[in-house]
């Protein structure tokens, strides 16, 4: 059978299976919605973090980013495995025992202020569409690439599927699609990583296989020009910036945060915390593996081969423009060299019609192809290459679900009930839930059909800015009994607002005048975040200190969270 | 917020731990935060990044072992760091003898 048929069949079957999921776990009160009627075991909300963390990014990108980047790369698989210590240890205990439905509700209760709990709400629904939009994109790539059917087809299916199951039952349809949505995604990205491992290094266990020829790799890259791939290129304080950026942002994104509100104790919210390291390990471990293996096929298969006689998966990829080759010496041979093969467009794209003279590198390849493809390259057979495309997809609608989520509880939850209508009741909260779930799948939708041209770069805006905010606001929250609502407002604007504009400054498709030249410290913009904590950090602390103690009500609510009482087993109505 | 009947104010004086046994297990729960935060910082930004360099001297198998623990130890550890925190931290509340 061949590659489409496979993936028909099993995007067919995996699809029916979160819609029966949906069906079975309808829901009718808000504390199901928004947090699963806190009934989620360790285990399954593991996989549910697991799913809800790796996106479309994680799956088809970040393999591709890391092959293409070798050492540098390594910030990506610190940073998002990285962000879990801090939330396991800071924030997701003490968050459980508080036990409400969202982030905002507790910066609203914690700091006594519902300015603050409005600008967490927005911050959140801010963060959440930066990241929702690449989700429905990632779920139009795979449509169109292997459905043949083209991209804004594929992203309304994906946009009425997610907004089926996530208002049909909410956060408890969610996790257990979450769950389903993880076991086919780490077969499809580990069965086909094997696979290719074996073929390769004679081992079947990527993360074995990579030590047998990583060391060839460095060969090959030097041979053609390149630098070593284990070798480093940015400087030690960019890759330390992002780092750290990358893993308190991670621990910051309040779509990851609201899943440990699921589980029926504190102790499985730190239980599930071990599990969703082991599940997130399992592919990022996998990961630099898989680019290293990647790279050594991609450059085996194409470098000074006839472009006449290029095998079937680079003419695939050729007519998305995904792939693109240009015969800059007239030889009939594709090279591939460093440098970019051809010119930018003004917006910072590819311009297709012009070839960079200053180098003899002739080919274009997009990160985003890799994972997918690279099942073709090795010649693996059709049924792993369409478990690939449907591993894909649900990593792409995991995310996409669990943001809906957290935008429906920020607007309908903090904003609406808790700012605009606290008399309102529980099956008109329930409804404000349901329609704003609606509303923002459409919105994400709206943004996957036609991306703004600066996709790539907003996702340095998304852990800057939870880098900037909720890390701090949340673990002061925590740790700091004497943090008032002063110095968190304080902290929070001038940390967020330094990010924002430091972002926005240095790149030019959001209209930034900023040269590399001027970059404070040499740190990039998606290390900036880590900048923007600590200014937020020192002003809230010197902030609060010059301002009056918090209330006695508001010290009580900090000791609540600290310490085992007895009242935050049982549930909690409110 | 309404409470289960007889169950007393969190973290209030009628709660089920004393004073004593509350800074007990706070300064516990600091203690071991701050032992595994060090090693948190230590092996991704010490030995991953700012010496992974001098560290690439050393190779495990074809790796250098600076790489390698950028891209792979780096993990290894942060799963053992969040098990030993959440095995550590439930069983302190089962001995402090409350449950949540």
């Amino acid at each position: 059978m061949s590659v489409q048929i496979w993936t028909y069949i099993l995007v067919a079957v995996t699809f029916s299976i979160y819609i029966g999921i949906a069906f079975a776990t309808r829901v009718k009160d808000t504390r199901s919605f928004y947090i699963a009627g806190q009934g989620i075991p360790p285990l399954w909300n593991g996989m549910a973090i697991a799913a809800d963390w790796m996106s479309a990014a994680s799956f088809l990108s970040i393999t591709g980013i890391i092959a293409f980047s070798g050492y540098d790369g390594s910030v990506y698989l610190m940073g998002w495995t990285g962000g879990y210590v801090l939330l396991a240890l800071l924030i997701a205990p003490f968050l459980r025992r508080f036990g409400k439905f969202t982030v905002p509700d507790f910066v609203g209760d914690r700091y006594g202020s519902n300015a603050l709990r409005a600008l967490a709400a927005l911050t959140a629904v801010l963060i959440s569409f930066v990241y929702v939009a690449g989700q429905m994109r990632g779920v139009g790539v795979v449509f169109s690439r292997f459905l043949n059917v083209d991209i804004t087809t594929g992203v309304i299916i994906g946009v009425f599927l997610v907004f089926l199951y996530a208002s049909l039952s909410g956060m408890k349809g969610i996790t257990w699609t979450q769950v389903s949505q993880f076991i086919v995604l780490i077969l499809a990205f580990v069965i086909p990583a094997a696979a290719i491992s074996l073929q390769l290094s004679g081992n079947p266990v990527p993360q074995l296989g990579f030590l047998n020829i990583v060391g060839d790799l460095d060969n090959i890259q030097r041979d053609l020009g390149f630098s070593a791939y284990t070798a480093q290129n940015k400087t030690n304080i960019d890759i330390f910036a992002i780092t750290m950026a990358l893993m308190v942002g991670t621990a910051g994104l309040p779509h990851v945060i609201t899943r440990f509100y699921t589980t029926p104790t504190v102790q499985g919210a730190r239980t599930s915390a071990i599990w969703a390291i082991v599940f997130i390990s399992m592919l990022y471990t996998t990961v630099p593996a898989l680019a290293i293996f990647a790279k050594t096929s991609l450059i085996d298969s194409v470098e000074n081969k006839p472009y006449a006689s290029a095998p079937a998966w680079f003419k695939n990829w050729e007519k998305t423009k995904l792939v693109v080759f240009t015969d800059k010496n007239g030889d009939g041979l594709m090279q591939y060299k460093p440098g970019a093969a051809f010119l930018k467009t003004p917006t910072g794209g590819n311009d297709f019609t012009k070839p960079d003279p200053a180098n003899a590198n002739e080919l274009y390849i997009d990160n985003d192809i890799l994972v997918l493809a690279t099942p073709e390259i090795a010649k693996l057979s059709p049924f792993l290459i369409a478990l690939v495309a449907a591993g894909g997809l649900a990593a792409a609608l995991s995310t996409a679900s669990g943001l809906l989520i957290t935008v429906s509880g920020a607007v309908a939850h903090d904003i609406y009930y808790k700012l605009i209508n606290p008399n309102a009741s529980e099956a008109a909260r329930l409804l404000a839930g349901r329609i704003t779930v609606g509303l923002a799948a459409m919105l994400a939708g709206y943004f996957g059909i036609n991306p703004p041209g600066f996709v790539a770069q907003v996702v340095a805006l998304a852990f800057g800015l939870a880098a900037a905010s909720f890390f701090p606001l949340l673990v002061m929250g925590i740790f700091d009994r004497r943090m008032n609502w002063q110095g968190a407002m304080a902290g929070l604007l001038l940390g967020l607002g330094f990010t924002l504009i430091y972002i926005v400054h240095f790149t030019p498709s959001l209209g930034g005048t900023g040269t590399p030249a001027g970059l404070f410290l040499g740190i990039s913009t998606t290390g900036i975040g880590t900048v923007g904590m600590l200014i937020n950090f020192i002003v809230a602390f010197t902030v609060s200190r010059l301002t009056p103690a918090p209330s006695a009500q508001v010290q009580e609510l900090v000791e609540s969270v600290r310490y085992p009482s007895g009242t935050a087993t049982g549930a909690q109505v409110h | 917020m309404t409470r289960p009947p007889g169950t007393p104010s969190p973290g209030s004086p009628a709660s089920g731990l004393t004073l004593e046994q509350r800074q007990t297990y706070w300064r516990k729960n600091l203690n071991l935060t701050l032992i595994l935060l060090v090693i948190w910082f230590v092996v991704p930004y010490l030995m991953g990044i700012i010496f992974s360099g001098t560290l690439n001297a050393v190779k495990l198998g074809q790796a250098p072992l600076g790489f390698w623990i950028a891209q792979q130890g780096s993990i290894y550890v942060f799963i053992i760091l969040i098990a030993i925190y959440a095995f550590r931290m439930n069983a302190l509340d089962r001995a402090t003898g409350v449950d949540g």
